[in-house]
């Protein structure tokens, strides 16, 4: 058998609620046993405009969180931004509607061993898988600091509840709406300087995830960052979602976001050349 | 064609047949992937078992690894989209050292698809790909740049075309059967078909891409990296069905893999009355994992239920003349 998303199923799933949250949606599914394989980090491939849509191709969504409960069983929660027709066509669907997803899908965050100081960054709804892994991290005993930025400040995700997983929170935007006026990168320079990091995992626009790989060159920190790239099919087979990565041989690769991430070592992603390719062959 | 009618009484599970050639390579169902939609198979293991389908036509392989084009290389349109890959691979070494030996373990028929640059190249992966035990039939992937000659699509230039094949089945023999896999970008496709058929090709792979633009309204420019990229699934399926019936009509003997915009039992059916011996589900596997499998299924009970005893007894079925 395949060691590719070994975890992976197709299934209908339920829409067991749907609420607006802002500028974000907030839908739970009933997923059953297969939250047992969804780890932070995973993402979900859902096919949208039901089966006489011109759209052919499934949208891809970071797993907010997974939880098993008496009453619904497994539940899959995702934070949707109603942007594009397939994102407005999934937020428009009522409770009960059956949705076909497969589920889970590439790589997770990795969890340390050992307690380690955390910084979890996320920008816009890229926080949303965020609190999920910051309940793994406080159960290993790490220290969760997390740092959440927009544009505006509608435009940051961030659930009472889950506040509660944290150690501290704190929210940047850039036109000063809500919390401190700037970039969410702005302090982890100084976070980095003074040793109260050892681990960043970040999720969100792919210039705020180059922006903390620039922070964390020649450091020791490690930068786990989830990609977003646009993706085809979701399951390795189409080739569209590569990005640069430096493998341990010293040469560059194009490696697909969707098996070979959406979790990748920010390190190792070559981000000045993302939208290229390297020269001569591989 | 006696056999061929479809008969109003239902056949029997087991004596339907399901199988179907392709020049001398057998296969149990006539429902492949189609190459550069599967990878090289793994990714779809996960979703079901290879050995089930007809057979796994992998992604087309040159002879160096390749990293393809820049990204944006997708991009979705109405009923379709849009890929510029490039055809990104691991090049022909590492492909036939580590990717056909899993898929032979995995007991899935394998059909290797073939790209390259100049008409020696194609001749150089034939030859490296003879030497592999297990391969049941060679694509040859002709819609790529010739840069021999001013980057003009060996599939659009029914001479390059020719030279092409004709390399191939020098260096490869009679071991394997040749598909020639052609693009519906030309004036007239009758004369390549047979133009490559002549040169040696057992059979053909009707349709490639059909090659498209879109432009991004942010940026008012090509939205793809490659500025080109190739239209595939349902949007191009009628332009499949035309090729396969014009090419069919004319070379009736000459077997053909049909692919194009495959997404249902009922597409694949259109394509086998079209005149196609074995059907590829492409861009169909992108939006559905399960799509090859569940197709195969899908033509297998829709056969049964039009009356064909066989599906050999359906290919070209659209073509018959009319009994007074």
């Amino acid at each position: 058998m395949s060691q590719i998303n070994r975890s992976a199923a197709q299934m209908n799933a339920t829409i067991l609620a749907n609420k607006r949250v802002g500028q974000y949606h907030q839908i739970v599914f009933g997923i059953g046993d297969l939250v047992k394989s969804c780890r932070p980090g995973n993402f979900v491939a859902i096919k949208v405009g039901g089966d006489s849509s011109r759209m052919i191709l499934r949208r891809a969504f970071a797993i907010s969180r997974v939880a098993e409960s008496v009453s619904f069983g497994g539940t899959m929660e995702l934070i949707v931004a109603p942007h594009g027709t397939g994102s407005k066509w999934l937020c428009s669907q009522p409770e009960g509607a059956e949705i076909d997803i497969v589920a889970p899908l590439g790589t997770a965050f990795g969890i340390p061993t050992e307690p380690v100081k955390a910084l979890l960054v996320g920008g816009g709804y890229g926080s949303a898988p965020l609190f999920g892994l910051a309940e793994v991290l406080k159960a290993r005993g790490c220290k969760v600091d997390m740092l959440l930025g927009a544009s505006t400040g509608a435009k940051i995700y961030a659930p009472m509840e889950g506040k509660r997983a944290v150690n501290s929170l704190k929210i940047y935007t850039e036109d000063g709406t809500m919390g401190e006026t700037g970039r969410v990168t702005e302090p982890i320079k100084t976070l980095i300087g003074n040793r109260e990091v050892d681990v960043i995992y970040s999720c969100g626009p792919m210039g705020m995830l180059s922006a903390i790989s620039a922070l964390t060159l020649g450091t020791d920190v490690v930068h786990q960052c989830a990609v977003e790239e646009a993706m085809a099919c979701g399951i390795g087979i189409c080739m569209t979602c590569v990005l640069p990565v430096m493998g341990e041989d010293g040469k560059v690769a194009m490696l697909r976001s969707c098996i070979d991430g959406p979790v990748m070592d920010g390190a190792q992603v070559q981000w000045q050349m993302v939208g290229q390719v390297p020269e001569g062959t591989p | 064609m006696a056999d061929g009618r479809p008969s109003s009484g239902r056949h029997p599970l087991n004596a339907f047949d399901f199988s179907t050639t392709l020049g001398n390579a057998f296969f149990n169902t006539p429902v492949f992937t189609a190459s550069g939609c599967a990878s090289s198979g793994k990714e779809l293991a996960q979703f079901f078992d290879l050995k089930d389908i007809g057979a796994v036509v992998t992604k087309s392989v040159m002879n160096k690894p390749r990293y393809g084009r820049p990204t944006p290389r997708m991009a979705e349109t109405p009923s379709g989209m849009l890929n510029s890959i490039g055809l990104q691979g691991p090049g022909i070494d590492a492909f036939l050292a580590k990717d056909v030996p899993w898929l032979i373990e995995e007991k899935s028929r394998v059909i290797v698809s073939i790209a390259g640059e100049t008409v020696e190249e194609y001749a150089t992966l034939a030859r490296k790909v003879r030497s592999v035990a297990g391969i049941s039939a060679l694509e040859v992937n002709i819609s790529c740049p010739n840069v021999e000659n001013r980057g003009l699509v060996f599939a659009c230039d029914p001479d390059a075309s020719r030279r092409v094949i004709d390399g191939v089945r020098r260096t490869i023999g009679g071991e394997i059967p040749i598909i020639a896999k052609l693009s519906p970008d030309v004036t007239n496709l009758v004369e390549i078909a047979r133009g490559v058929v002549d040169s040696g090709a057992d059979a053909l792979a009707l349709i490639n891409t059909v090659l498209g633009m879109v432009i991004n309204l942010d940026s008012m420019r090509p939205h793809l990296g490659g500025k080109t990229g190739g239209l595939s699934g349902p949007a191009i399926r009628p332009v499949a069905v035309r090729a396969i019936y014009q090419v069919h009509a004319a070379l009736p003997n000459v077997p053909i893999l049909g692919m194009g915009g495959v997404s249902s039992g009922r597409d694949a059916l259109e394509l086998v009355l079209a005149g196609a011996s074995g059907v590829s589900v492409g861009t169909a596997s992108f939006g559905n994992p399960s799509a090859v499998i569940q197709i195969q299924r899908e033509l297998h009970d829709l056969l049964i239920a039009k009356g064909f005893p066989s599906l050999k007894s359906a290919i070209g079925y659209a073509h018959r003349v009319e009994e007074k």
